[in-house]
């Protein structure tokens, strides 16, 4: 249930954003990151996005978000 | 730092420590998952236990949710949608997934999004979508409750069992029988509370939280953080997963369960009655309840007997001291929540760990 | 009134109906206009009860399956093309060569005919494709079947495909022949068809370039046979993905295998959809896998021969057989740990095959 996946913010439109992750586009609910700009990247779970992405932060720590932003 | 390096520093912290075991109790369920699909245990020393904690929204609703739901499908017209897991969940006698193949309708959806659509499209059927999770999931039922209300509609209900993770952590800690050393922090539950709402683990109870991500290496460097913090004797919240979890959380996010939701006790299947710890919607939006709406008869529901799934939960049972487990109890065959949730402790163990080599 | 009557007589014309499946004239009809248009062959057009062949051959294989797909179109196929590449898939995993079809259909009452004959037409493209390297061997739908059945009886269409393959070889090939160092190879990357179809759902909503690896692999079996004579066994990876096709192989070999997880092929956007849905690719179908069993000191030759394949480009080898004795799959993980394959592990993903 905790399931929440980052992915780039590639077009904006109200409330709904176009997101990309690997390749997988998909429209999620931005009402909870009203601050979200294209170019973002956001983690989003069940359909909505719930938080921005530091991508400051998540450059420093191994794994699957250092290899996402590197492909990206 | 890498993972061997992060490892390596693991193994000498844990042996430098002077404790004969180190019990770091991971509360979420995909963090046990993600633990077990990695093969995480085998890279940390075995003075390190990890114990599986109850941060499955599935694994924690009791059985007479389930049973309550089946109810209202057989006695009233309506549309259930869910997530997956809880549709396989067994209730006393039956389970959604049964109904469903019976004819009733049922729809396993990846949001609840698709529920709320789905109503507006279908004026005409009662759509209660099962509105289930912590506070991951919480914010996104009072979106979709609020819009419903911003809409007018009138055939669109949730059926809330919403939960939030805190006040059990705090009863965990307080169970004699539970011996907890260290917490990794769920990093999603996380994303949206911040790190305050665990500020009373370290100070009350002085014990070392550390908010994780869900990498292999985030979750060993969450790991090594608590072994720091041991060695250190401090105690204190910290967050690993500093590109998502911020102190504050999401505000709007919080405000947003606020607007909808209020606080009330709630049953956890294997912790009891826990004080404010569920969600119920608030007086303005109980039209969209679905236990008001589709009122039912009390049911007497029963746990399965020798189910041993309360005792997982509270981390005092390993899955394979179940006498069910991997016999009578399996991921098709479920008798209990553990075994049959994405993310049950039962699941992940039958899944990764029943098979020795 | 006459206009009237050419209205209804035309939408009647283009869609199946329950007189089409009565035996009459309208199954005459619907058997020479549409089946035999595209599928004609010298034995078929006898229309007779039952095919007369004749079988030169060492032994048989024989097949069968049934297809449900749901979409009928979806990306990278279509249910003609997945009837005809499931059962010769099937066929070739003991080095039979394809030799003949059957062909059922049922049909629900309201199916579009323009519909059943771009179904046909796939089909016929389908075996097209496989004669052009069948080891001189012309495949063909010998017999078959059309029902229908009222609105609502089925879903579109249904086919059930049973086929016939000729071993011509003294090789046998069969998991009993599963040695302990023996390479383990694929051609591809996994998780491919499964996807595809689950993301025409429209509960799901996702944009994706992924098609189904739907294809038929005689010609790959062919230059895998050809470059080394020490393959031992092969199986397609369809239901249940890479993950069943291993634990079967090694149940039935009653060996170890351990697999390299970052040497399988998995395409970027498998692994995204799998994120997203917190599914993995290992369990997720395929229908355009198959899973290769070589004496090790053949394995390079026969990866080459794999690669110049138009259906093995992305070929692999992803680990080896390692003991004889316990029959369980080790996968070796992306940090250096090791976890086990477990069958009991369905992906709840109705209707893809």
């Amino acid at each position: 249930m905790c399931l929440a996946i980052p992915a780039k913010v590639i077009k904006i439109n109200k409330n709904i954003a176009e997101i990309e992750s690997l390749g997988i586009i998909k429209e999620v609910d931005i009402t909870l990151v009203p601050d979200a700009k294209i170019g973002d990247h956001v983690i989003v779970h069940a359909g909505f996005a719930i938080q921005i992405i530091d991508k400051k932060e998540a450059s420093i720590t191994e794994g699957y978000w250092k290899e996402f932003l590197e492909k990206q | 730092m890498n993972i061997k390096e992060i490892c390596s520093e693991i193994n000498r912290l844990a042996r430098d420590l002077d404790k004969k075991s180190i019990n770091i109790m991971e509360v979420c369920g995909t963090h046990t998952m993600e633990i077990a699909r990695n093969g995480l245990k085998q890279l940390l020393p075995p003075k390190i236990n990890l114990i599986s904690g109850p941060g499955c929204p599935v694994c924690v609703t009791p059985i007479n949710e389930i049973d309550n739901i089946i109810e209202i499908l057989k006695d009233y017209d309506v549309s259930i949608f869910g997530f997956g897991d809880m549709i396989k969940v067994p209730g006393s006698s039956s389970s959604l997934a049964y109904e469903k193949s019976m004819g009733k309708d049922v729809v396993i959806c990846y949001s609840p999004l698709y529920a709320l659509e789905f109503a507006e499209n279908n004026p005409d059927k009662n759509v209660i979508f099962i509105a289930i999770g912590f506070e991951t999931t919480a914010p996104l039922s009072s979106v979709i409750v609020k819009r419903a209300s911003d809409k007018k509609l009138r055939n669109f209900f949730i059926y809330c069992t919403h939960k939030i993770i805190p006040p059990a952590l705090e009863v965990l800690l307080k169970d004699k029988e539970v011996r907890i050393d260290g917490l990794l922090l769920p990093g999603h539950v996380s994303a949206i509370i911040g790190s305050k709402p665990y500020s009373f683990i370290a100070e009350d109870y002085k014990i070392p939280g550390v908010i994780s991500g869900f990498d292999p290496g985030g979750i060993l460097q969450a790991i090594k953080m608590i072994l720091i913090q041991l060695q250190q004797k401090k105690s204190k919240i910290e967050i690993e997963y500093k590109s998502v979890v911020k102190e504050e959380g999401n505000t709007v996010a919080v405000n947003q369960i606020h607007k909808v939701f209020q606080i009330q006790d709630s049953m956890w299947r294997g912790l009891g009655n826990i004080p404010k710890s569920g969600l119920k919607l608030k007086p303005d939006f109980s039209e969209f309840d679905a236990k008001l709406k589709f009122p039912i008869k009390k049911l007497n529901s029963r746990e399965p007997k020798g189910c041993e799934c309360g005792n997982v939960i509270k981390g005092i049972k390993k899955p394979d001291e179940c006498k069910f487990f991997a016999k009578s109890c399996t991921p098709d065959n479920p008798i209990g929540a553990c075994m049959v949730s994405s993310e049950g402790t039962c699941a992940a163990y039958y899944k990764f760990y029943r098979i020795k080599y | 009134m006459p206009a009237k009557r050419n209205k209804n007589d035309s939408l009647q014309a283009k869609v199946i109906n329950i007189s089409h499946g009565d035996g009459g004239v309208k199954t005459g009809e619907l058997i020479n206009k549409f089946i035999l248009k595209y599928l004609k062959n010298e034995i078929l057009e006898k229309l007779e009860d039952s095919a007369s062949l004749y079988i030169e051959a060492k032994n048989i294989a024989f097949t069968t399956d049934s297809f449900v797909v749901e979409p009928i179109f979806f990306p990278g196929g279509d249910i003609g093309k997945l009837s005809i590449c499931g059962t010769v898939n099937d066929l070739i995993t003991t080095g039979c060569t394809p030799f003949v079809l059957s062909l059922s259909l049922i049909l629900e009452e309201g199916f579009l005919l323009k519909d059943l004959e771009k179904i046909l037409m796939s089909i016929k493209k389908t075996i097209e494709e496989i004669n052009s390297s069948n080891n001189g061997v012309g495949l063909r739908i010998v017999t078959g079947d059309t029902k229908v059945v009222q609105r609502g009886f089925a879903d579109k269409i249904f086919i059930n495909t049973s086929g016939i393959g000729l071993n011509q070889s003294n090789i046998e090939i069969s998991p009993s022949k599963i040695k302990v160092n023996d390479s383990i190879l694929i051609n591809g990357g996994i998780g491919e068809h499964g996807l595809a179809i689950l993301s025409q759902r429209k509960e799901f909503n996702f944009k994706t370039g992924l098609l189904s690896d739907c294809a038929p692999l005689n010609s790959l079996v062919n230059n895998i046979c050809k470059a080394s004579d020490k393959i031992h066994a092969m199986r397609d990876a369809t239901r249940g993905g890479i993950a069943r096709v291993l634990i079967e192989m090694a149940q039935a070999s009653k060996t170890t295998f351990e697999i390299d997880k970052v040497k399988i092929p998995i395409k970027k956007e498998v692994r995204g959809l799998c994120e997203f849905l917190g599914m993995d690719p290992l369990y997720i179908a395929n229908e355009g896998k198959m899973v290769i069993f070589v004496e090790s000191k053949d394995a390079e030759k026969v990866l080459e021969a794999m690669k110049k394949n138009k259906y093995g480009k992305d070929s692999q080898i992803i680990g080896k057989v390692v003991k004889k004795g316990q029959s369980i799959v080790v996968l070796n993980t992306e940090i250096g740990t090791k976890r086990i394959l477990d069958l009991h592990y369905s992906e709840q993903l109705p209707r893809i095959c």
